[in-house]
């Protein structure tokens, strides 16, 4: 038999196609509402994937047992994307042209999200992106609930400066996550009169930190940020802390923790890494403890829950109190309900979307690995997005579609 | 004074960690031309091995410098049997049938160990080289890998075995006419390419991190350098192409950084093979192992 590449496809996509299973109460008579996800579920990157898939799932059982939204149903469209950028294309216009879906919630790295974003813009579908990242997309269909830089990368900057000293050195992942972090790494270092000892970027797959290690030494600094990604970069905190240098010279990241790479490493090696962001599973506020519990039910294992499955999940609530606040699935309406502000309440915390940005402002922690948890050092309730809002008012230009950097 | 030592000894780091990994896929390919695609996920195996044994309790020791080869040499012995015996001689069915295998491997280890990165201890601590700081398990891999290769050498070069095997791969009739099954030859030739990868695996198990899909980065650094060396020669050529790439890529990283390091390192397997189409061990080691 031959099995043409497309028929392989097909069938693949067919059996990636997962619909919830979500409660069938008494539903008003209509279709149902279609939510699109395009995550990793299995490959390289499926550590980030696979809890972001199960948020997913479990917001679109809860909203649905609450009796869905406008008195429909709501079902999940997820495509698994494979850890692999074609893919991320292919099903986007899926979602776009086939399943015609009313809200897409997806893409993990930046990567990903500029490979579907634009495919959204322009088949009017509107999308939620919901991880952390290097921040500054100005884009009026796109709304963001994950953290940008000016909310976690400049708390561990002011913290580790003023505890360590000034003399930096940047190592970050070569895409645009990692490139875009680092500008604005330099530019809050340079801000507070710190020095930048050198910066160095790391394709994805590199896992030998040896000659980067000794170089680091020979510069010496007061303190290191990793902004790193991936599997592979994990070999990094490992090689790190086996040359005995976790003792020696502090390391922060904007990366850590958040594919759970705390429990990967044992306690000494792990311990004194701060990092800083939206979630902590040791936050001791009754939304977190609950989402945990329900969780438990719900999957068993809550060891996997990271920030950005539990920014998944506040996104798709997010959209949900949109949806409400519209009345309605016309993609205008929807937009101008964000613009109005929407604010809702997540296992995170607050998460109000600016109209101007449609970033969200959000809790952040200060944290620091202890004992193979995320200790909280401190928290700034409603840290506001101001790196991207430096640049984008989407009231004042909604026709804006650019993706703006720090200049430095 | 200090920083030159510490270079030096990340390039020795460098040398022997290409050399480890190769050490499998040159006795497979070397020896026997079959492209085995699977090889990063002997060494995987390898890693998990280790991994199980040590969460089992086991020494950790004991668990990779024996039990990892004897498992995945295990793994391969199957493999060979229900697979790769069936397709000597056929290149591309065996690159198909062995890149299959890697999937299946890598489904096979996410199902038990799931997809996240886990980690076994570093068992020996870090040191203090002058103002530097270094990692005290690198010595170690040096270390091993000599001892790797003069075994590997001293089992070749003196014993029946090494005599066998060498004569079935030049040239496996007249091996054959003198009472050697190829078949056997090739069976325990691969079991033991699989071993060797498998040590590998366990050995550098403590300094990478295990992910299900983490053989995918060993599987071009030892092609090139086994291809490179040629195929001719499996000690001489794998161990001259992997202090070239080691020293230059290692050299080159200090000098920019890691990606420059690589694209130096795949430039100069381009350059060397289009000067040496039979590798380094054809144009220099004609009559070495």
């Amino acid at each position: 038999m031959r099995v043409s590449r497309r028929d392989f496809l097909g069938a693949t996509g067919a059996l990636a196609v997962s619909s919830s299973l979500g409660s069938v109460g008494a539903f008003a008579q209509g279709k149902d509402i279609l939510l699109g996800s395009v995550l990793d579920n299995s490959g390289n990157l499926d550590i980030y994937g696979k809890p972001m898939v199960m948020a997913t799932t479990m917001a679109v059982e809860e909203l649905n047992a609450a009796g869905g939204l406008l008195g429909r149903k709501i079902k999940a469209i997820q495509y698994d994307t494979q850890s692999d950028i074609a893919l991320y294309t292919k099903f986007a216009q899926q979602l776009a042209r086939t399943d015609k879906v009313d809200v897409v919630h997806g893409g993990i790295t930046s990567a990903s999200r500029e490979a579907i974003r634009q495919t959204f813009k322009r088949a009017n579908t509107l999308y939620f992106y919901n991880v952390l990242y290097e921040g500054g997309v100005c884009d009026r269909n796109c709304v963001v609930t994950g953290t940008t830089p000016a909310q976690a990368v400049e708390p561990i900057v002011e913290y580790a400066m003023k505890k360590w000293g000034n003399k930096v050195v940047i190592l970050a992942a070569d895409y645009n996550y990692g490139q875009i972090t680092a500008k604005w790494l330099q530019h809050y270092i340079k801000e507070r009169s710190g020095t930048v000892a050198s910066t160095d970027f790391f394709p994805l797959d590199v896992a030998d930190f040896g000659s980067t290690i000794a170089k680091i030494q020979q510069a010496s600094p007061n303190f290191v940020v990793a902004a790193l990604v991936g599997g592979a970069h994990m070999a990094f905190f490992r090689q790190w802390a086996a040359s005995g240098m976790n003792k020696k010279i502090p390391l922060t990241s904007t990366t850590f923790g958040v594919g759970n790479e705390h429990l990967a490493l044992s306690p000494a090696e792990g311990d004194g890494i701060v990092i800083a962001g939206n979630y902590s599973q040791e936050a001791q506020t009754p939304a977190n403890q609950e989402f945990l519990a329900r969780w438990k039910k719900r999957f068993g294992d809550t060891k996997i829950v990271h920030e950005i499955a539990v920014s998944q999940y506040q996104g798709i609530y997010a959209w949900a109190e949109t949806v409400k606040k519209a009345g309605t699935l016309e993609r205008e309406a929807m937009l101008k309900a964000v613009e109005s502000g929407i604010t809702i309440t997540g296992p995170a915390g607050t998460v109000s979307i600016d109209p101007k940005t449609h970033h969200a402002a959000l809790d952040i922690h200060l944290m620091e690995v202890k004992n193979q948890k995320l200790t909280i050092i401190n928290t700034v309730k409603q840290r506001p997005p101001s790196d991207t809002a430096q640049f984008c008012d989407l009231l004042k230009n909604p026709n804006d579609n650019k993706q703006y950097e720090v200049k430095i | 004074m200090d920083y030159a030592a510490v270079v030096i000894l990340e390039i020795l780091y460098m040398i022997s960690f290409i050399a480890l990994v190769s050490a499998g896929l040159a006795v497979v390919f070397g020896m026997m031309r079959v492209i085995n695609l699977a090889h990063g996920e002997f060494v995987m195996l390898g890693g998990y091995t280790t991994l199980a044994c040590q969460r089992a309790g086991i020494d950790l020791w004991f668990s990779m410098l024996i039990l990892a080869p004897l498992v995945v040499g295990l793994v391969g012995l199957i493999v060979e049997r229900l697979v790769i015996r069936f397709l000597y001689g056929r290149m591309i069915d065996t690159m198909l049938a062995t890149w299959g295998l890697s999937l299946l491997l890598i489904g096979i280890v996410t199902l038990i160990f799931g997809s996240s990165a886990v980690n076994v201890p570093t068992p020996i601590p870090g040191y203090q080289l002058g103002a530097y700081q270094m990692g005290g398990y690198n010595l170690f891999i040096i270390g091993v890998t000599v001892a790797l290769y003069i075994g590997m050498w001293l089992v070749l070069r003196y014993t029946r075995l090494g005599l066998i095997a060498r004569g079935a791969m030049q040239n496996a009739d007249i091996a054959a006419s003198l009472g050697y099954n190829p078949r056997t030859v090739y069976m325990v030739t691969f079991t033991i390419g699989a071993a060797l990868s498998g040590f590998a695996g366990g050995v550098l198990a403590p300094l990478t991190g295990l992910l299900p899909a983490s053989g995918g980065g060993y599987i071009a650094q030892s092609f090139i350098a086994v291809i490179t060396g040629g195929a001719g020669a499996v000690i001489s050529g794998t161990l001259a192409s992997s202090v070239l790439f080691g020293a230059i890529s290692q050299i080159v990283s200090f000098a920019s950084g890691p990606v420059l390091g690589d694209i130096v390192m795949l430039g100069l397997a381009i350059v060397l093979l289009r000067l040496m189409p039979t590798g380094i061990s054809g144009r220099f080691f004609r009559n070495s192992q």
